[in-house]
C-alpha cells in the first residue's frame, strides 16, 4: 500500500464522515444536530477538493466545494433560526419531545 | 528523490491536521455543553481549511476559514445565547454500541469503495477555479446568490423577536 497525501486525506474524509454519522445517530439537541451537519459537510468539502485534484480537474472540484460551503452556511443559518423558533414555541430543543406525531 | 521527500512531508502534515480535525469532531459530539462543542467546531473548520490550502485550493480554504470558523461560530454562539439554559445535550435514544457498529460498517464500506479510485500519481489539470466558476458553472453562481438571499431571510428569522398580540391588534 503506497502512502500518498491523497490516501491520507481519503482516510481523514472517511473518519470525519464516520464521526459525523455517529453524531447524527446519538444527538438529540436541535442546535447540536446543526453542528453535526457542519462536521459532515466539512468532510464532503474536503472530499470534493480531493476528487478535483486527483481527477485532474481542480477547478471543478473547488468551484463545487465553494457552492457547498455557501449552501452549508445557509443550512446552518436556517437551521439555527428554526431551532430558536422551536425553543420559543415548545420550550425545549429535545427532538423526541418536540415531535407532535402520535401512534 | 526530493519530490518523494516533499510527498512524505506533505502526507505527514496532512495526517497531523486530519487527526486533529477528527479528534475535535469527536470531542464536539461527546461534549455535554454545546458552547464547548461550538469551539471544537471552529477548530475543525480551521484545521480543514489548512488541509484544503495544502491541497492547493487557497480560495476555498479562505472561504472555509472565514465562513466556517467565523460566521457560523458567531451565529451558533448567538443562538446559544438566545436559547439560554436549554443548551445541554440530553442522552442518546439509540444505544451507543449499535450506533458505533453501524458507523464502523459504513466507514469500512465507504473506504473500500473510494480507496481504489485514488491513483498513486496524477497529472494536474489546467482549468483554474476562476475559469471553472465563471465560465463552466455560472448556474452555480446564480444559485449561490439565491442561497445568500435565503440566508439573509434566515438571519432575520433568527434575530426577530416575538411580538405577541400583533395579530390580535390587526383583527381588532
Amino acid at each position: 500500500m503506497i502512502v500518498t497525501p491523497f490516501n491520507v486525506i481519503l482516510f481523514g474524509v472517511v473518519a470525519l464522515l464516520g464521526v459525523g454519522f455517529y453524531g447524527l445517530l446519538i444527538t438529540r439537541n436541535l442546535i447540536k444536530v446543526v453542528m453535526v451537519l457542519q462536521i459532515l459537510i466539512k468532510g464532503v468539502v474536503l472530499a470534493l477538493v480531493l476528487a478535483g485534484t486527483v481527477g485532474g480537474n481542480p477547478g471543478l472540484g473547488q468551484s463545487t466545494a465553494a457552492t457547498v460551503i455557501v449552501a452549508d452556511t445557509i443550512v446552518a443559518v436556517v437551521g439555527l433560526a428554526l431551532a430558536v423558533q422551536v425553543r420559543r414555541r415548545f420550550g425545549t430543543l429535545d427532538v423526541p419531545k418536540i415531535s407532535t406525531l402520535r401512534g | 528523490m526530493e519530490s518523494m521527500q516533499s510527498y512524505g512531508l506533505d502526507a505527514f502534515w496532512e495526517a497531523v491536521l486530519l487527526l486533529g480535525a477528527v479528534f475535535c469532531a469527536y470531542r464536539a459530539i461527546v461534549a455535554k455543553r454545546i458552547l464547548s462543542a461550538t469551539i471544537y467546531l471552529a477548530c475543525i473548520s480551521a484545521l480543514t481549511s489548512a488541509i484544503i490550502y495544502l491541497l492547493g485550493a487557497a480560495q476555498v480554504a479562505v472561504m472555509e476559514l472565514s465562513v466556517g470558523a467565523g460566521l457560523v461560530t458567531v451565529l451558533l454562539v448567538y443562538a446559544l445565547s438566545v436559547v439560554g439554559d436549554d443548551a445541554m445535550d440530553p442522552a442518546s435514544v439509540i444505544p451507543k454500541p449499535l450506533a458505533f457498529a453501524l458507523v464502523g460498517l459504513t466507514a469500512i464500506l465507504l473506504g473500500s469503495m473510494a480507496y481504489p479510485a485514488i491513483p498513486a500519481y496524477f497529472e494536474r489539470g489546467s482549468m483554474t477555479l476562476a475559469i471553472s466558476l465563471w465560465q463552466s458553472r455560472v448556474l452555480d453562481v446564480w444559485i449561490q446568490i439565491v442561497l445568500i438571499f435565503s440566508g439573509v431571510m434566515g438571519v432575520l428569522g433568527l434575530l426577530s423577536e416575538k411580538t405577541p398580540g400583533r395579530t390580535q391588534e390587526i383583527h381588532q
